[in-house]
């Protein structure tokens, strides 16, 4: 299974870098990531695979995000089947 | 993989346009708790709903992490109490309904629904008991919800039914005058009330419903502007199609909650209910989808055509998005909980007689308005006559929540998602002595409709 975690704040240097170790820290797989800047807001859309994390997904929500709110970072974590549903018929 | 568009467009909706899920609702059914004790009664439904939902608020918000979507409540029906409470006088109905409440609050969830009663041919001695319980229950309930059904397309108009909840209003407004007539705002008036809906205050766990169900209704009135007005200049055939499309993306979220929310809860999925449901943020708003269509406010000439249009799109784009669809699926139009309607209210756009002529062609009914406090009981019956006419006439479900509170002008809140209504005027003429007539209005003939 699949997870998307998008990440949104000012732009800064080492933002993957950070995300990355995250990932790594949790046993999140990285299968795709894309950025963009918005303004003055990067915002990077990451494709993770979960099968193999090391703690439960929920957990792994909440580890992300506050990994995201020490380094500036809004960063969420959404279960695929969101994404599958609304935009696959 | 997936496409970073389709991504972030899914975020923004959640984070910038209030998508969300309104409710997870439970229905538990009441009936392996008869008894002829009150005590016992009590005691019974008590357990009875603390070991079916158990587990629904923890759920609910294990899914809400999943996804990332905002599950705003979770909530419980139950079998209409009228039924259970048929050996009661009405303050054994204010016991079971304080039972409710005790439930409700130790499960914490924010509502209850189904201290109820079905009267449209006629009352029991059970809905008797409730009905007359109704004031005082919701007095000194927080989380209990209440509702009558008083007609129907096939029975007609209980004309008693339709006085005796003007008085029972008046009641309860009365009772909780020092806080902003709140007991009316858990109180409502119904023609074809459905069974399986989710949305409070109306909702309870119908006469053909399994043991226990789950029940879904959507929400995203600020998607659906939003996308309208990413759309620019079109013609409304396009409107039609955004908002389709639009409706079709909010009620598959619904549906993947509740089939996951189901099979979590090792509970039947009922129904995913299309509404569009407003909330009192700026952006969640129904009557900002109306302006976005071009009206300049809410309530001016074209505003029940605009309603129109969303209404029937949004069935059209939800129904394919679902498995089951039901409750009431459609727009809704709480003037207290709709920041566009709140504004068009106070400004005079607005009016009642406006109000009345939308809820014919959308969801719902007449609801959360705020009335004068001195609204006599018969005027109030006369304003839930002519809107269940509406339904019964129609073969749909009407509804009426008013609160009668403070002076015309005067802004009345009441908290939450409940908001708050600038109290608008009523007719000054009376209906007193059709009201004082009773009986019932017949069904009415539905063929030979030319």
């Amino acid at each position: 299974m699949k997870a998307v975690v998008s990440v949104i704040g000012k732009d800064s240097v080492g933002i993957i870098a950070k995300v990355s170790s995250g990932c790594a820290e949790f046993g999140a797989n990285i299968l795709d990531i894309s950025q963009t800047v918005l303004a003055e807001y990067f915002t990077m859309i990451m494709i993770v695979d979960i099968d193999n994390l090391s703690i439960s997904f929920n957990a792994f929500v909440d580890r992300m995000a506050e990994y995201g709110k020490a380094a500036g970072l809004d960063i969420n974590v959404m279960h695929e089947d969101i994404f599958n549903s609304m935009h696959r018929i | 993989m997936f496409d970073t568009r389709d991504i972030i467009e899914t975020i923004s909706m959640i984070r910038e346009e209030c998508l969300d899920i309104r409710t997870i609702t439970m229905g538990i059914s009441l009936y392996d708790c008869r008894s002829d004790d009150c005590n016992t009664l009590c005691t019974r439904i008590y357990d009875r709903i603390m070991s079916s939902a158990a587990d629904l608020v923890k759920i609910g918000e294990d899914i809400e992490k999943k996804y990332g979507i905002p599950i705003i409540n979770k909530r419980v029906s139950v079998t209409p109490i009228a039924l259970m409470a048929g050996g009661l006088d009405p303050d054994g109905a204010v016991k079971i309904a304080k039972v409710l409440d005790r439930a409700a609050g130790e499960l914490g969830i924010n509502f209850i629904g189904g201290f109820s009663a079905l009267v449209q041919k006629g009352c029991s001695n059970g809905s008797r008991a409730v009905i007359s319980a109704i004031p005082q229950a919701l007095a000194e309930t927080q989380r209990v919800c209440s509702s009558v059904n008083v007609a129907s397309t096939k029975a007609g108009i209980n004309m008693d039914a339709v006085a005796e909840m003007g008085r029972i209003i008046r009641r309860t407004a009365d009772l909780t005058a020092d806080r902003s007539a709140i007991g009316c705002a858990k109180l409502v008036v119904f023609a074809n009330v459905p069974e399986d809906n989710p949305f409070m205050a109306g909702a309870f766990h119908g006469i053909g419903e399994p043991e226990r169900v789950i029940n879904v209704g959507v929400s995203g009135p600020g998607v659906v502007a939003s996308a309208i007005r990413r759309q620019g200049n079109c013609n409304l055939t396009e409107v039609a199609e955004t908002i389709k499309r639009t409706a079709f993306k909010i009620t598959r979220v619904g549906q993947l909650v509740a089939r996951e929310a189901s099979e979590r809860l090792g509970v039947p999925f009922g129904i995913v209910d299309l509404s569009l449901a407003p909330t009192p943020a700026v952006g969640d708003s129904v009557a900002y989808i109306l302006e976005s269509m071009g009206l300049e406010k809410c309530g001016c000439h074209g505003t029940t055509a605009a309603l129109a249009m969303l209404n029937d799109a949004v069935k059209k784009g939800g129904v394919m998005a679902s498995s089951h669809v039901g409750g009431l699926s459609g727009a809704f139009i709480p003037v207290s909980e709709d920041a566009g309607m709140i504004e068009a209210a106070r400004c005079g756009a607005l009016t009642l007689e406006k109000l009345e002529a939308m809820t014919a062609v959308c969801s719902v009914g007449l609801d959360m308005i705020a009335i004068p406090g001195d609204t006599p009981a018969e005027v109030i019956s006369g304003i839930i006559a002519d809107e269940i006419s509406i339904g019964v006439v129609n073969t749909k479900t009407t509804a009426v929540r008013l609160i009668p509170a403070g002076k015309v002008g005067d802004m009345v809140s009441f908290g939450g998602l409940l908001g708050e209504a600038p109290v608008i005027p009523v007719s000054k003429y009376s209906p007193a002595e059709f009201i004082a007539r009773g009986g019932r209005i017949p069904a009415p003939l539905q063929s030979l409709k030319n």
